[in-house]
Protein backbone atom coordinates (compact mmCIF):
# COMPACT_ATOMS: atom_id res chain seq x y z
CA UNK A 1 0.00 0.00 0.00
CA UNK A 2 1.20 3.40 -0.78
CA UNK A 3 0.49 6.46 0.60
CA UNK A 4 1.62 10.47 0.07
CA UNK A 5 0.98 13.78 1.17
CA UNK A 6 2.33 16.99 -0.44
CA UNK A 7 2.40 20.53 0.86
CA UNK A 8 4.48 23.74 -0.97
CA UNK A 9 6.33 25.32 1.64
CA UNK A 10 7.85 28.70 1.51
CA UNK A 11 11.48 28.29 1.92
CA UNK A 12 14.65 27.38 -0.27
CA UNK A 13 15.08 23.27 -0.33
CA UNK A 14 18.41 23.58 1.45
CA UNK A 15 16.41 24.64 4.42
CA UNK A 16 13.89 21.84 4.29
CA UNK A 17 16.59 19.46 3.55
CA UNK A 18 18.19 20.48 7.03
CA UNK A 19 15.28 19.27 8.75
CA UNK A 20 14.44 16.27 7.13
CA UNK A 21 17.96 14.73 6.91
CA UNK A 22 18.54 15.38 10.96
CA UNK A 23 17.35 12.21 12.72
CA UNK A 24 17.57 14.23 15.83
CA UNK A 25 14.45 16.86 14.55
CA UNK A 26 11.85 13.83 13.65
CA UNK A 27 10.30 13.96 16.69
CA UNK A 28 9.66 17.31 16.52
CA UNK A 29 7.76 17.43 13.50
CA UNK A 30 6.48 14.15 12.76
CA UNK A 31 3.07 13.07 13.56
CA UNK A 32 2.38 9.61 15.08
CA UNK A 33 5.94 8.78 15.02
CA UNK A 34 6.88 7.56 18.37
CA UNK A 35 11.05 6.63 17.55
CA UNK A 36 13.38 7.64 15.60
CA UNK A 37 16.56 7.03 16.78
CA UNK A 38 20.11 6.27 15.34
CA UNK A 39 21.45 3.19 15.55
CA UNK A 40 24.92 2.42 14.70
CA UNK A 41 27.57 4.87 14.27
CA UNK A 42 26.74 6.49 11.22
CA UNK A 43 24.16 9.34 11.48
CA UNK A 44 23.20 10.53 8.26
CA UNK A 45 23.70 9.97 4.25
CA UNK A 46 23.56 6.49 2.53
CA UNK A 47 23.88 3.62 5.34
CA UNK A 48 22.96 5.26 8.00
CA UNK A 49 19.76 3.15 10.17
CA UNK A 50 17.59 4.20 12.35
CA UNK A 51 14.65 2.62 14.72
CA UNK A 52 11.84 4.35 13.81
CA UNK A 53 8.30 3.32 14.88
CA UNK A 54 4.84 4.95 13.84
CA UNK A 55 1.80 4.52 16.00
CA UNK A 56 -0.88 3.20 14.30
CA UNK A 57 -3.89 1.81 15.55
CA UNK A 58 -3.38 -0.68 18.52
CA UNK A 59 -0.02 -1.04 17.30
CA UNK A 60 3.42 0.97 17.23
CA UNK A 61 4.91 -0.24 14.26
CA UNK A 62 7.94 0.29 12.30
CA UNK A 63 11.23 -1.49 12.78
CA UNK A 64 15.39 -0.90 11.61
CA UNK A 65 15.04 1.47 8.36
CA UNK A 66 18.78 2.33 6.30
CA UNK A 67 18.65 5.53 3.68
CA UNK A 68 19.51 4.27 0.85
CA UNK A 69 19.43 7.15 -1.34
CA UNK A 70 20.75 10.50 -0.13
CA UNK A 71 20.92 13.59 -3.34
CA UNK A 72 21.29 16.74 -1.21
CA UNK A 73 18.88 18.71 -1.79
CA UNK A 74 16.54 16.84 -3.27
CA UNK A 75 15.87 13.12 -2.60
CA UNK A 76 16.56 11.17 0.37
CA UNK A 77 14.85 7.54 0.48
CA UNK A 78 15.22 4.78 2.92
CA UNK A 79 13.66 1.07 3.12
CA UNK A 80 13.18 -1.75 5.92
CA UNK A 81 15.78 -3.73 7.10
CA UNK A 82 13.42 -5.47 9.96
CA UNK A 83 9.98 -5.36 11.16
CA UNK A 84 7.37 -4.32 8.69
CA UNK A 85 8.26 -3.98 4.77
CA UNK A 86 8.12 -0.11 3.98
CA UNK A 87 10.15 2.03 1.63
CA UNK A 88 10.04 6.30 2.13
CA UNK A 89 11.13 8.92 0.62
CA UNK A 90 11.53 12.78 0.68
CA UNK A 91 11.45 14.63 -2.64
CA UNK A 92 12.11 18.49 -2.37
CA UNK A 93 11.52 20.40 -5.67
CA UNK A 94 12.43 24.07 -5.52
CA UNK A 95 11.50 27.11 -7.99
CA UNK A 96 11.20 30.58 -7.87
CA UNK A 97 7.77 32.73 -7.37
CA UNK A 98 7.32 35.42 -9.84
CA UNK A 99 7.96 37.23 -6.85
CA UNK A 100 11.30 35.87 -6.84
CA UNK A 101 11.01 34.42 -3.37
CA UNK A 102 11.96 30.59 -3.25
CA UNK A 103 9.06 27.75 -2.55
CA UNK A 104 9.97 24.34 -2.40
CA UNK A 105 7.43 21.43 -3.39
CA UNK A 106 7.53 18.77 -0.69
CA UNK A 107 6.56 15.45 -1.17
CA UNK A 108 6.43 12.71 1.76
CA UNK A 109 5.90 9.24 0.21
CA UNK A 110 5.72 6.11 1.92
CA UNK A 111 5.11 2.28 0.83
CA UNK A 112 4.12 -0.60 3.58
CA UNK A 113 3.30 -3.87 3.85
CA UNK A 114 3.64 -7.31 5.60
CA UNK A 115 4.58 -9.60 2.51
CA UNK A 116 3.04 -12.80 3.28
CA UNK A 117 0.36 -12.40 5.51
CA UNK A 118 -2.40 -12.89 2.69
CA UNK A 119 -5.59 -11.82 2.76
CA UNK A 120 -6.07 -10.41 6.44
CA UNK A 121 -2.61 -8.11 5.53
CA UNK A 122 -3.94 -6.64 2.23
CA UNK A 123 -7.15 -5.97 4.42
CA UNK A 124 -5.21 -4.26 7.48
CA UNK A 125 -3.04 -2.64 4.79
CA UNK A 126 -6.23 -0.61 3.05
CA UNK A 127 -7.41 -0.23 6.82
CA UNK A 128 -4.26 1.79 8.31
CA UNK A 129 -4.02 4.05 5.35
CA UNK A 130 -6.40 6.91 6.43
CA UNK A 131 -4.41 6.65 9.55
CA UNK A 132 -1.24 6.93 7.93
CA UNK A 133 -2.13 9.17 4.82
CA UNK A 134 -3.12 11.83 8.34
CA UNK A 135 0.11 11.14 9.97
CA UNK A 136 2.11 11.71 6.54
CA UNK A 137 0.16 15.18 5.85
CA UNK A 138 0.20 16.29 9.30
CA UNK A 139 3.67 16.00 9.29
CA UNK A 140 4.14 18.21 6.23
CA UNK A 141 1.82 20.78 8.09
CA UNK A 142 4.24 20.91 11.06
CA UNK A 143 7.57 20.58 8.84
CA UNK A 144 5.98 23.42 7.25
CA UNK A 145 4.97 25.71 9.64
CA UNK A 146 8.65 24.66 11.66
CA UNK A 147 11.06 25.82 8.82
CA UNK A 148 8.61 28.88 8.15
CA UNK A 149 8.58 29.87 11.13
CA UNK A 150 12.78 29.39 11.74
CA UNK A 151 12.61 31.53 8.45
CA UNK A 152 10.76 34.23 9.62
CA UNK A 153 13.04 33.89 12.57
CA UNK A 154 15.99 34.13 10.87
CA UNK A 155 15.29 36.82 8.43
CA UNK A 156 14.04 39.02 11.55
CA UNK A 157 17.35 38.67 12.96
CA UNK A 158 18.84 39.34 9.74
CA UNK A 159 17.32 42.95 9.71
CA UNK A 160 17.83 43.43 13.18
CA UNK A 161 22.03 42.32 12.82
CA UNK A 162 21.47 45.34 9.71
CA UNK A 163 19.60 48.25 11.89
CA UNK A 164 22.26 47.84 14.68
CA UNK A 165 25.01 48.00 11.86
CA UNK A 166 23.58 51.14 10.76
CA UNK B 1 3.04 -31.27 38.28
CA UNK B 2 5.22 -33.52 38.17
CA UNK B 3 8.35 -32.82 35.59
CA UNK B 4 7.71 -34.88 32.59
CA UNK B 5 11.13 -36.56 33.17
CA UNK B 6 10.65 -37.34 36.53
CA UNK B 7 7.22 -38.88 35.59
CA UNK B 8 8.87 -41.05 32.64
CA UNK B 9 11.74 -42.27 35.13
CA UNK B 10 9.37 -43.15 37.55
CA UNK B 11 7.31 -45.13 35.03
CA UNK B 12 10.05 -46.75 33.90
CA UNK B 13 12.18 -47.91 36.90
CA UNK B 14 10.43 -51.21 37.68
CA UNK B 15 10.67 -52.60 34.51
CA UNK B 16 14.17 -51.76 33.83
CA UNK B 17 15.51 -53.49 37.60
CA UNK B 18 13.58 -56.86 36.66
CA UNK B 19 16.29 -58.04 34.40
CA UNK B 20 17.30 -61.39 36.73
CA UNK B 21 16.43 -65.04 36.15
CA UNK B 22 15.15 -68.01 39.02
CA UNK B 23 14.86 -67.57 42.37
CA UNK B 24 17.34 -64.70 43.43
CA UNK B 25 16.35 -62.78 40.34
CA UNK B 26 12.85 -62.95 41.47
CA UNK B 27 14.05 -62.02 44.63
CA UNK B 28 16.39 -58.92 43.83
CA UNK B 29 13.52 -57.64 41.04
CA UNK B 30 11.14 -57.95 43.91
CA UNK B 31 13.82 -55.83 46.38
CA UNK B 32 13.69 -53.62 42.94
CA UNK B 33 10.15 -53.34 43.24
CA UNK B 34 9.90 -52.82 46.76
CA UNK B 35 12.66 -50.32 46.51
CA UNK B 36 11.07 -48.49 43.52
CA UNK B 37 8.07 -48.53 45.89
CA UNK B 38 9.10 -46.94 48.54
CA UNK B 39 11.37 -44.01 46.51
CA UNK B 40 8.37 -43.50 44.77
CA UNK B 41 6.18 -42.97 48.67
CA UNK B 42 9.25 -40.78 49.19
CA UNK B 43 8.87 -38.72 46.00
CA UNK B 44 5.48 -38.30 46.76
CA UNK B 45 5.81 -37.12 49.98
CA UNK B 46 8.48 -34.51 49.46
CA UNK B 47 5.89 -33.20 46.56
CA UNK B 48 3.30 -32.85 49.23
CA UNK B 49 6.11 -31.30 51.25
CA UNK B 50 7.08 -28.80 48.36
CA UNK B 51 3.62 -28.01 47.73
CA UNK B 52 1.07 -27.29 50.82
CA UNK B 53 -1.58 -26.77 48.43
CA UNK B 54 -1.83 -30.05 46.47
CA UNK B 55 -3.45 -32.77 47.71
CA UNK B 56 -2.91 -36.36 47.25
CA UNK B 57 -4.34 -37.88 44.08
CA UNK B 58 -5.60 -41.26 45.62
CA UNK B 59 -6.55 -39.82 48.95
CA UNK B 60 -8.34 -37.19 50.07
CA UNK B 61 -11.61 -39.29 50.31
CA UNK B 62 -11.03 -41.03 47.27
CA UNK B 63 -10.78 -44.62 47.14
CA UNK B 64 -8.32 -46.69 45.18
CA UNK B 65 -10.18 -46.85 41.72
CA UNK B 66 -10.87 -43.63 41.21
CA UNK B 67 -7.53 -42.62 42.55
CA UNK B 68 -6.30 -44.79 39.91
CA UNK B 69 -8.38 -43.34 37.25
CA UNK B 70 -7.54 -39.82 38.36
CA UNK B 71 -3.57 -40.86 37.97
CA UNK B 72 -4.45 -42.09 34.56
CA UNK B 73 -6.33 -39.53 33.09
CA UNK B 74 -3.93 -36.89 34.65
CA UNK B 75 -1.41 -38.81 33.42
CA UNK B 76 -2.80 -38.67 30.25
CA UNK B 77 -3.18 -35.57 29.97
CA UNK B 78 0.38 -34.60 31.16
CA UNK B 79 2.15 -36.87 28.38
CA UNK B 80 -0.18 -35.00 25.56
CA UNK B 81 1.99 -31.52 27.01
CA UNK B 82 4.66 -31.02 24.89
CA UNK B 83 7.53 -30.72 25.81
CA UNK B 84 8.99 -27.09 25.68
CA UNK B 85 11.19 -26.67 22.40
CA UNK B 86 11.64 -22.85 22.32
CA UNK B 87 12.58 -23.51 19.35
CA UNK B 88 9.50 -23.81 18.02
CA UNK B 89 8.98 -20.24 18.13
CA UNK B 90 8.91 -19.01 14.15
CA UNK B 91 9.31 -14.96 14.00
CA UNK B 92 8.09 -15.05 10.13
CA UNK B 93 5.16 -16.79 11.23
CA UNK B 94 4.68 -14.25 13.87
CA UNK B 95 5.51 -11.35 11.62
CA UNK B 96 2.72 -12.81 8.65
CA UNK B 97 0.37 -12.99 11.97
CA UNK B 98 0.69 -9.68 12.82
CA UNK B 99 -1.86 -7.83 10.20
CA UNK B 100 -4.61 -10.35 11.89
CA UNK B 101 -3.72 -9.09 15.16
CA UNK B 102 -3.73 -5.88 14.33
CA UNK B 103 -7.14 -5.62 13.10
CA UNK B 104 -8.36 -7.54 15.91
CA UNK B 105 -6.86 -5.36 18.45
CA UNK B 106 -7.93 -2.08 16.35
CA UNK B 107 -11.10 -2.79 15.46
CA UNK B 108 -12.81 -4.75 18.13
CA UNK B 109 -10.58 -4.51 21.02
CA UNK B 110 -9.82 -0.63 20.39
CA UNK B 111 -6.48 -1.83 22.11
CA UNK B 112 -4.34 0.76 24.09
CA UNK B 113 -0.92 -0.30 24.82
CA UNK B 114 1.19 1.98 26.98
CA UNK B 115 5.02 1.79 28.88
CA UNK B 116 6.28 -0.37 26.53
CA UNK B 117 9.36 1.48 26.92
CA UNK B 118 9.39 0.48 30.61
CA UNK B 119 10.80 -2.91 29.39
CA UNK B 120 14.14 -3.01 29.20
CA UNK B 121 15.42 -3.15 25.73
CA UNK B 122 17.01 -6.45 25.50
CA UNK B 123 18.00 -9.54 28.07
CA UNK B 124 15.68 -11.66 30.00
CA UNK B 125 12.94 -10.14 31.92
CA UNK B 126 9.77 -11.73 33.89
CA UNK B 127 6.54 -10.26 32.43
CA UNK B 128 4.10 -10.43 35.06
CA UNK B 129 0.40 -9.27 34.07
CA UNK B 130 -2.99 -9.50 35.61
CA UNK B 131 -5.32 -11.88 33.68
CA UNK B 132 -8.40 -11.21 32.23
CA UNK B 133 -11.11 -12.50 29.59
CA UNK B 134 -11.81 -15.84 30.16
CA UNK B 135 -9.68 -18.47 27.53
CA UNK B 136 -10.12 -15.98 24.38
CA UNK B 137 -7.53 -13.71 26.52
CA UNK B 138 -7.28 -10.67 24.60
CA UNK B 139 -4.95 -9.03 26.68
CA UNK B 140 -2.78 -11.35 25.90
CA UNK B 141 -3.50 -10.81 21.85
CA UNK B 142 -2.97 -7.36 22.18
CA UNK B 143 0.29 -7.39 24.77
CA UNK B 144 2.13 -9.83 22.10
CA UNK B 145 0.97 -7.59 19.31
CA UNK B 146 2.31 -4.64 20.87
CA UNK B 147 5.64 -6.34 21.80
CA UNK B 148 6.25 -7.92 18.67
CA UNK B 149 5.94 -4.55 16.53
CA UNK B 150 7.36 -2.04 19.57
CA UNK B 151 10.99 -4.53 19.40
CA UNK B 152 10.49 -6.30 16.63
CA UNK B 153 9.62 -10.04 16.00
CA UNK B 154 13.27 -10.66 16.50
CA UNK B 155 13.27 -10.19 20.13
CA UNK B 156 12.64 -13.96 21.64
CA UNK B 157 9.30 -13.34 23.89
CA UNK B 158 7.56 -16.33 25.53
CA UNK B 159 4.54 -16.70 26.85
CA UNK B 160 3.71 -19.06 29.80
CA UNK B 161 0.10 -21.05 29.37
CA UNK B 162 -1.80 -23.60 31.39
CA UNK B 163 -1.27 -27.41 30.21
CA UNK B 164 -4.57 -27.42 28.58
CA UNK B 165 -4.31 -24.47 26.09
CA UNK B 166 -0.49 -26.36 24.70
CA UNK B 167 -1.72 -30.18 24.59
CA UNK B 168 -4.81 -28.59 22.77
CA UNK B 169 -4.28 -29.88 18.88
CA UNK B 170 -6.39 -26.64 17.38
CA UNK B 171 -4.48 -24.24 19.14
CA UNK B 172 -0.72 -25.97 18.39
CA UNK B 173 0.08 -22.27 16.13
CA UNK B 174 -0.07 -20.75 19.56
CA UNK B 175 3.55 -22.59 20.05
CA UNK B 176 4.71 -20.63 16.79
CA UNK B 177 3.88 -17.69 18.78
CA UNK B 178 6.09 -18.95 21.73
CA UNK B 179 3.94 -19.73 23.89
CA UNK B 180 4.82 -22.94 26.11
CA UNK B 181 3.44 -24.59 28.66
CA UNK B 182 3.41 -22.76 32.04
CA UNK B 183 6.40 -24.50 34.26
CA UNK B 184 9.19 -23.36 36.61
CA UNK B 185 11.36 -25.55 34.38
CA UNK B 186 10.23 -24.32 30.83
CA UNK B 187 10.67 -20.37 32.14
CA UNK B 188 13.79 -20.68 33.85
CA UNK B 189 14.80 -22.42 30.26
CA UNK B 190 13.35 -19.17 28.20
CA UNK B 191 14.73 -16.73 30.36
CA UNK B 192 18.34 -18.07 30.16
CA UNK B 193 17.95 -18.46 26.74
CA UNK B 194 17.55 -14.68 27.07
CA UNK B 195 14.23 -14.27 26.45
CA UNK B 196 11.11 -11.76 27.61
CA UNK B 197 8.89 -14.03 29.18
CA UNK B 198 4.96 -13.01 29.99
CA UNK B 199 3.67 -15.10 32.89
CA UNK B 200 0.14 -14.48 34.73
CA UNK B 201 0.27 -15.84 37.64
CA UNK B 202 -3.20 -16.14 38.43
CA UNK B 203 -3.51 -18.13 35.81
CA UNK B 204 -7.23 -20.13 35.41
CA UNK B 205 -7.85 -18.62 38.76
CA UNK B 206 -7.64 -14.77 37.42
CA UNK B 207 -8.75 -15.09 34.19
CA UNK B 208 -12.31 -16.02 35.39
CA UNK B 209 -12.83 -14.03 38.46
CA UNK B 210 -16.63 -12.34 37.83
CA UNK B 211 -17.34 -9.00 35.79
CA UNK B 212 -17.18 -7.26 39.33
CA UNK B 213 -13.97 -8.01 40.25
CA UNK B 214 -12.41 -6.48 36.96
CA UNK B 215 -10.50 -4.30 38.30
CA UNK B 216 -8.93 -6.04 41.15
CA UNK B 217 -5.39 -7.88 40.93
CA UNK B 218 -5.92 -11.57 42.33
CA UNK B 219 -3.19 -14.01 41.74
CA UNK B 220 -4.84 -16.36 44.75
CA UNK B 221 -1.51 -16.27 46.43
CA UNK B 222 0.29 -17.69 44.21
CA UNK B 223 4.11 -16.90 44.45
CA UNK B 224 6.30 -19.14 42.52
CA UNK B 225 7.24 -16.57 39.53
CA UNK B 226 8.86 -14.47 42.07
CA UNK B 227 11.49 -17.42 43.44
CA UNK B 228 12.07 -17.67 39.69
CA UNK B 229 12.47 -13.87 39.28
CA UNK B 230 14.62 -14.28 42.79
CA UNK B 231 16.91 -17.17 41.28
CA UNK B 232 17.18 -15.80 37.77
CA UNK B 233 18.18 -12.40 39.08
CA UNK B 234 15.73 -10.80 35.98
CA UNK B 235 13.85 -7.56 36.45
CA UNK B 236 10.17 -7.82 36.97
CA UNK B 237 8.15 -5.49 34.78
CA UNK B 238 4.57 -5.48 36.06
CA UNK B 239 1.78 -5.63 33.31
CA UNK B 240 -1.22 -4.07 34.29
CA UNK B 241 -4.32 -4.28 31.83
CA UNK B 242 -8.28 -3.41 31.89
CA UNK B 243 -11.43 -4.58 29.92
CA UNK B 244 -10.77 -8.03 29.07
CA UNK B 245 -13.41 -9.17 32.10
CA UNK B 246 -15.95 -7.09 29.95
CA UNK B 247 -16.22 -9.56 27.01
CA UNK B 248 -18.43 -11.69 28.35
CA UNK B 249 -20.57 -11.95 31.88
CA UNK B 250 -18.43 -13.74 34.25
CA UNK B 251 -20.43 -14.55 37.00
CA UNK B 252 -18.35 -17.09 38.85
CA UNK B 253 -15.05 -19.22 38.52
CA UNK B 254 -16.77 -22.20 39.77
CA UNK B 255 -13.85 -23.14 42.29
CA UNK B 256 -16.55 -25.61 44.00
CA UNK B 257 -17.84 -27.07 40.67
CA UNK B 258 -14.45 -28.04 39.50
CA UNK B 259 -13.26 -29.62 42.89
CA UNK B 260 -16.38 -31.66 42.84
CA UNK B 261 -15.41 -32.72 39.23
CA UNK B 262 -11.76 -33.45 40.18
CA UNK B 263 -10.57 -30.84 37.53
CA UNK B 264 -8.68 -29.82 39.47
CA UNK B 265 -6.94 -32.91 39.77
CA UNK B 266 -7.24 -34.12 36.45
CA UNK B 267 -6.68 -30.95 34.70
CA UNK B 268 -4.84 -28.58 37.16
CA UNK B 269 -8.27 -26.34 36.45
CA UNK B 270 -8.32 -24.41 39.90
CA UNK B 271 -11.94 -23.00 37.88
CA UNK B 272 -15.05 -23.74 35.79
CA UNK B 273 -16.35 -20.45 35.04
CA UNK B 274 -19.73 -19.79 34.97
CA UNK B 275 -20.36 -17.07 32.51
CA UNK B 276 -23.21 -15.47 29.91
CA UNK B 277 -21.29 -15.17 26.91
CA UNK B 278 -21.91 -15.39 23.07
CA UNK B 279 -22.44 -17.16 20.97
CA UNK B 280 -23.92 -20.15 24.15
CA UNK B 281 -25.90 -17.84 26.32
CA UNK B 282 -24.58 -19.55 29.71
CA UNK B 283 -21.44 -21.01 29.06
CA UNK B 284 -19.58 -23.23 31.72
CA UNK B 285 -16.08 -23.77 31.73
CA UNK B 286 -15.35 -21.51 28.24
CA UNK B 287 -13.01 -24.77 27.18
CA UNK B 288 -14.90 -23.70 23.47
CA UNK B 289 -14.34 -20.23 23.69
CA UNK B 290 -16.79 -17.67 23.22
CA UNK B 291 -17.18 -14.63 21.00
CA UNK B 292 -15.71 -11.33 23.07
CA UNK B 293 -17.80 -8.74 23.88
CA UNK B 294 -16.03 -5.58 21.70
CA UNK B 295 -14.65 -4.17 24.92
CA UNK B 296 -12.18 -1.85 24.63
CA UNK B 297 -8.72 -3.35 26.35
CA UNK B 298 -6.14 -1.14 28.03
CA UNK B 299 -2.44 -2.94 28.62
CA UNK B 300 0.24 -0.52 30.32
CA UNK B 301 3.25 -1.72 31.26
CA UNK B 302 5.06 -0.65 34.39
CA UNK B 303 8.69 0.39 35.19
CA UNK B 304 11.13 -2.73 35.98
CA UNK B 305 11.69 -3.53 39.62
CA UNK B 306 15.04 -4.70 40.10
CA UNK B 307 14.24 -7.24 43.08
CA UNK B 308 18.07 -7.27 44.40
CA UNK B 309 18.25 -3.74 44.46
CA UNK B 310 14.97 -2.94 45.68
CA UNK B 311 14.47 -6.18 48.25
CA UNK B 312 18.56 -6.79 49.17
CA UNK B 313 20.83 -9.84 48.21
CA UNK B 314 17.99 -12.19 49.80
CA UNK B 315 14.58 -10.78 48.50
CA UNK B 316 11.58 -11.95 51.08
CA UNK B 317 8.95 -13.41 48.30
CA UNK B 318 6.08 -11.85 50.68
CA UNK B 319 7.31 -9.02 50.74
CA UNK B 320 8.12 -8.52 46.81
CA UNK B 321 4.14 -10.10 46.54
CA UNK B 322 3.13 -7.59 48.76
CA UNK B 323 4.64 -4.67 46.64
CA UNK B 324 4.00 -6.30 43.30
CA UNK B 325 0.04 -6.71 44.24
CA UNK B 326 -0.11 -2.97 45.76
CA UNK B 327 1.27 -1.45 42.96
CA UNK B 328 -0.33 -3.28 40.06
CA UNK B 329 -3.59 -2.40 41.59
CA UNK B 330 -2.81 1.30 42.31
CA UNK B 331 -1.96 1.39 38.31
CA UNK B 332 -5.30 -0.76 37.72
CA UNK B 333 -7.54 1.67 39.99
CA UNK B 334 -6.26 4.14 38.03
CA UNK B 335 -6.85 2.47 34.52
CA UNK B 336 -10.71 2.18 35.88
CA UNK B 337 -11.17 5.76 36.78
CA UNK B 338 -10.40 6.67 33.55
CA UNK B 339 -13.18 4.30 32.33
CA UNK B 340 -16.35 6.12 31.54
CA UNK B 341 -18.79 2.86 30.67
CA UNK B 342 -18.14 -0.92 30.52
CA UNK B 343 -17.31 -1.72 27.08
CA UNK B 344 -17.00 1.21 25.31
CA UNK B 345 -13.93 2.14 28.08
Amino acid sequence: MRANACIEIGAPAALIWREVSDPARYLHFMSGVTRWEVSGEQRTGVGARYRMLLAVGSAEVGGLIEVVESKEPSDLAWTSVTGVDQRGRWRLRERTRESGSPVTRVELRLAYGVAGAGLAGWVAERLAAPSVRGHLRRSLWQLKRQVEHEQLRAQAAERRAARAGV
Amino acid sequence: MPPEGEAESAAARPHGNGNGNGHNGHADAEAALRAAVREQAARDEAAREDDPDREDADGGGLTALPGRLVRGVSGWVTSRVPAADLDERDPDYIRESLPRLWLLCSFWFRGEVRGLGNIPEDGPVLLVGNHSGGNMTPDTLLFTLAFSTYFGVERVFHQLAHNLVVSMPFLSPLRKFGTVAASHENARKALRSGAAVLVYPGGDYDVFRPTWQGSRIDFGGRKGFIKLAIDEKVPIVPVVSIGGQETALFLSRGEHLAKALMLDKLFRLKALSISIALPWGLNIGDMAGHIPLPAKITVEALPPIDLQEEFGEAPDPDEVYDHLVRTMQETLDALAAERRLPLIG
